[in-house]
């Protein structure tokens, strides 16, 4: 359908599970199909080009209240046989002992399409081409003899899914997904700074105008240049002060503080042995406040062209808008149907999966912070005394998500509303049941960008998934700031 | 998976045109994955996986490609003959890459373990049995791991791990609980009982009143649980040639400046005593041993054959990524019982959690305390205390501030599963450090 001509034909597999589907009460089969292709240039030197190709099936079987998954790459009518009965095995030996079986949920699937939309399509463009740009924007990286390490890469997912189950339902999904990436990294003595073009911050759904779109080509002397500022940097200064965070590190902050925190499977103990609990409890929804009157947080797959949009999420539930945070009063949580289901609360479609190897667990999707209305201008006006701060580079915090602590690439002294002098390793720490209350403006549309990651971990097994952010940059008072040793 | 790898590698060979070669690596696992919360079943399945990664080579060009097999035989051999194909379209646009560099000379290997693993059936049980009167939540991961390597050169190595590793915590509430984990190759019911029973020993320690802790600097004991997490975060270009090189290693000021760890530290890539394969995906061989760091000074780096061609030097089978696979950090001198009389006041630290820099260059380190933490007086534990985090130098902590290590060790067979069931594992005594930072 919208797959490449080597693309599998995941109706047609369809077709194989269903004439040898098992007799259970309910089956899910959700096939996935997915090509990635990687290029960079590091040094001058082409990294050799890597294309994967990635197809496999996950069936799931409920049976007599248990429930059982197999996960396969064996694409054939005997292979799809093998792992259903894989899968009813699993859901024989867990009945009565399973958490959904407990409350007996399973998924309600209807039907539906979802594409992203793509302007300029990664396969219309040559491979020569793409290495062309890499090539410039790599050499336009190393603009002196102390950038010792430099690089510039994309990362093109062609992604197919279908859901289907005994019941009738169907959802067909294709993605396009491109990660841009640079970076430069200045050495003098023991002194080493690493700036980037957002980390990998700069990731969204589409294709190759998604370069345009974010400067992508316009980055590289800016990037060199800040990161021969860095090595000359002074250490950032340690006080309690004012902060303007920037979108690529607003997005770490929405994700770890907020994202996290209000996943309804972390709050129902799921997640406590690997990624945590929370510190939020079921009784705060509707009357906790989470931030200041200023805080606004939407979860949205429907937004277009974001990393982590959807028409439906891994359980065929249908994506929606909701608020999460409203005002500063949490709202809802990131809990899909199953999760609602075992809390007895209203969540979201988030039941997502890494791919056809791992089950659905309650996810982020698009998470974002809605835009207020500061100009840049004025968020860094109304700071007396203070530090800017752009692009993570360090994450930590506490397993109920509440004790954080992150670094940045770049930051800017504030000295009476002007930016001043830049400065290296720039930290701030603080705990998130009270660091939202401090958010005393947020920026506008125009200082919003779309932004994520790629690389969101969590669940056991392990999983890692596409996020979207889409946020402004905020100012914070009287948060806990501190450079290097 | 071995034999259906020799055959998908003998329909490689005919594929190939002219003077072309190839390397291709496969890494596979049949595995069982059961997730527990509150003692019942929150998800359990099974998965097969296989993935096969050639790298298409003529003369120096060269372009890689890794397909999922499905292990049908001829459908995979038709993805292959596609993949092979489109390989060779892609290497037309490219230069010769001067850092290509793969194994000529053929040292083929086959290294099998034996393992006698639970039903499924059993695990469920013993787990429900375990935990009907505790809140328990975790993973139970077990089946067979498989690498492949082969090349053109006629070069076979093959690797089957079948292993089981069941990560647990029991939780009295919040975020008081006790870590704890069972794994290896022979499963038993009676260990995991005593493992059970243990740990539900210190749960219950985390029913007394907590301590509360204000920042600053404490004597405390890290478990090799908690080592484990701080030699994890030293691994992230400490030991790579190409982060040496480049200057992004946080380990830059013991290469640049010759600051030294403690003399005591001594830390090895133990490859023989570890369970990763022995060899790597361009089919180079790992040595029995790689010495990191001894008598406190950086020695010898990880080196990648990628790494080996560009700063010319001998790789020693390193894979891409140059970080530690099967790390050792030698013993010392504290025997395990003593260690909360050697400890006296402070904090006995049973896990670290989520680690990062906060400082890359001066490696300065954050991050959380997590599960059973305890106060310390008079060389007996007093209390549970809150999640703290601290923010230290490793030159402070395996430096100046470190009093000892533990003369036992204990093996850590990491759980992790992102993308397939790890292979890593790390043998690590405790650590007694003074004056270590905690900041929130």
């Amino acid at each position: 359908m919208h797959g490449l001509p080597d693309s599998v034909d995941l109706d047609a597999v369809a077709a194989r599970f269903r004439a040898v589907a098992p007799a259970v009460d309910f089956w899910s089969l959700r096939l996935v199909d997915e090509r990635n292709d990687r290029l960079a240039v590091r040094r001058g030197v082409v990294h050799p080009p890597h294309v994967s190709y990635d197809s496999g099936a996950m069936i799931t079987v409920w049976r007599d209240g248990g429930v059982g998954y197999a996960g396969t790459s064996d694409l054939t009518a005997s292979g799809l046989s093998r792992a259903a009965a894989r899968a009813r095995d699993w859901a024989r030996e867990t009945a009565g002992r399973h958490v959904l079986g407990a409350v007996g949920w399973r998924p309600h699937v209807g039907t539906g399409e979802y594409v992203s939309e793509v302007q300029t399509p990664w396969a219309g463009a040559a491979l020569a081409d793409k290495l062309a740009l890499l090539r410039t924007e790599a050499e336009r990286l190393h603009t002196d003899e102390r950038i010792v390490d430099w690089e510039a890469g994309l990362w093109h997912t062609t992604l197919d899914t279908l859901l289907v189950t005994s019941a009738g339902g169907r959802v067909r999904q294709h993605f396009q997904f491109l990660v841009p990436s640079m970076s430069a990294t200045a050495n003098s003595g023991a002194e080493t700074q690493t700036r980037t073009f957002g980390g990998h911050a700069y990731c969204r759904q589409g294709g190759l105008e998604i370069l345009r779109e974010v400067g992508f080509c316009d980055a590289a002397p800016r990037i060199a240049q800040q990161a021969l500022e860095l090595l000359a940097a002074p250490n950032c200064p340690s006080a309690v002060m004012d902060v303007v965070i920037a979108p690529d590190q607003m997005i770490l902050q929405v994700h770890e503080s907020i994202g996290h925190p209000l996943e309804l499977d972390r709050i129902l103990g799921d997640e406590r042995n690997y990624a945590g609990r929370s510190f939020v409890t079921l009784d705060m929804f509707g009357s906790y406040r989470y931030g200041s009157e200023l805080l606004n947080v939407t979860f949205d797959p429907t937004r277009t062209g974001q990393l982590a949009s959807y028409g439906f999420d891994d359980d065929g539930q249908p994506a929606r808008r909701e608020e999460i945070i409203a005002r500063g009063i949490l709202q809802r949580p990131l809990g899909s149907s199953s999760s609602q289901a075992r809390a007895g609360i209203a969540g979201v479609a988030n039941a997502r999966a890494a791919g056809w190897n791992r089950p659905p667990i309650d996810r982020m999707a698009n998470l974002n912070l809605e835009a207020g209305d500061s100009s840049f201008a004025e968020l860094v006006r109304a700071v007396e005394r203070g530090v800017y701060m752009e692009t993570n580079c360090s994450w930590s915090i506490d397993d109920s998500r509440n004790k954080f602590q992150f670094g940045c690439e770049w930051g800017r002294r504030i000295e009476n509303g002007e930016l001043g002098d830049v400065v290296k390793n720039s930290n701030y720490r603080g705990v998130s049941a009270t660091f939202w209350r401090s958010l005393a403006a947020v920026g506008n549309r125009d200082t919003l960008q779309v932004l994520g990651t790629p690389w969101c971990g969590k669940g056991e097994p392990n999983q890692v998934i596409r996020v979207g952010h889409a946020v402004p940059a905020c100012r914070f008072t009287d948060v806990d700031v501190f450079g290097g040793a | 998976m071995q034999d259906y790898f020799r055959t998908i590698v003998d329909a490689i060979q005919p594929l190939l045109r002219g003077e072309e070669i190839f390397t291709c690596s496969f890494h596979g696992e049949e595995s069982d994955f059961v997730r527990f919360n509150r003692a019942a079943v929150r998800q359990a399945g099974a998965v097969v996986q296989r993935f096969l990664t050639i790298d298409l080579i003529e003369g120096r060009r060269h372009a890689a490609g890794t397909l999922t097999l499905g292990g049908d035989g001829e459908g995979d051999r038709a993805r292959l003959a596609h993949l092979i194909g489109e390989l060779r379209e892609m290497r037309a646009h490219l230069a010769e890459d001067p850092y290509l560099l793969y194994a000529t000379e053929v040292h083929s290997t086959e290294r099998r373990r034996d393992a006698v693993l639970p039903g499924g059936d059993a695990v469920v049980g013993a787990v429900a049995d375990a935990g009907a009167e505790r809140d328990l939540v975790g993973i139970y991961a077990a089946g067979a791991s498989h690498a492949g390597f082969a090349n053109s050169f006629g070069q076979r190595n093959w690797y089957t791990a079948p292993s089981f590793n069941f990560d647990w915590s029991f939780f009295h509430d919040a975020d008081k609980a006790v870590k704890a984990s069972y794994a290896g190759t022979v499963w038993n019911a009676a260990e995991l009982e005593r493992r059970m029973t243990s740990a539900a020993e210190q749960l219950a320690v985390l029913a007394r009143p907590r301590r509360a802790l204000e920042p600053g600097r404490y004597r405390v004991y890290l478990t090799p649980s908690a080592l484990f997490e701080i030699v994890g975060v030293l691994s992230w270009g400490g030991f790579s040639l190409r982060a040496h090189r480049t200057k992004t290693t946080p380990l830059i000021k013991m290469v640049e400046e010759d600051v030294r760890l403690h003399p005591s530290v001594r830390i090895v890539e133990n490859t023989v005593d570890g369970i990763a394969p022995d060899f790597q995906d361009a089919g180079f061989l790992r040595p029995e041993r790689v010495t990191l760091v001894d008598g406190g000074a950086y020695r010898d780096c990880l080196v990648s054959p990628r790494s080996a061609a560009e700063y010319g030097v001998a790789t020693n089978g390193a894979s891409a990524g140059e970080a530690p696979l099967s790390i050792d950090v030698g013993p010392g001198g504290i025997p395990a019982d003593k260690v909360l009389a050697e400890l006296g006041s402070g904090l006995y630290v049973s896990n670290l959690w989520y680690l990062n820099f906060s400082d890359r260059v001066a490696c300065r380190t954050t991050g959380m305390t997590r599960f059973a933490t305890f106060w310390v007086e008079g060389g007996a534990i007093q209390s549970p205390v809150e999640v703290m985090r601290f923010d230290e130098t490793i030159y402070r902590l395996l430096g100046e501030k470190l009093i000892g290590l533990t003369s036992e060790r204990e093996m850590i067979l990491d759980p992790g599963s992102y993308f397939q069931r790890s292979t890593d594992s790390a043998r690590l005594p405790g650590v007694l450090v003074d004056d270590f930072t905690l900041t929130l």
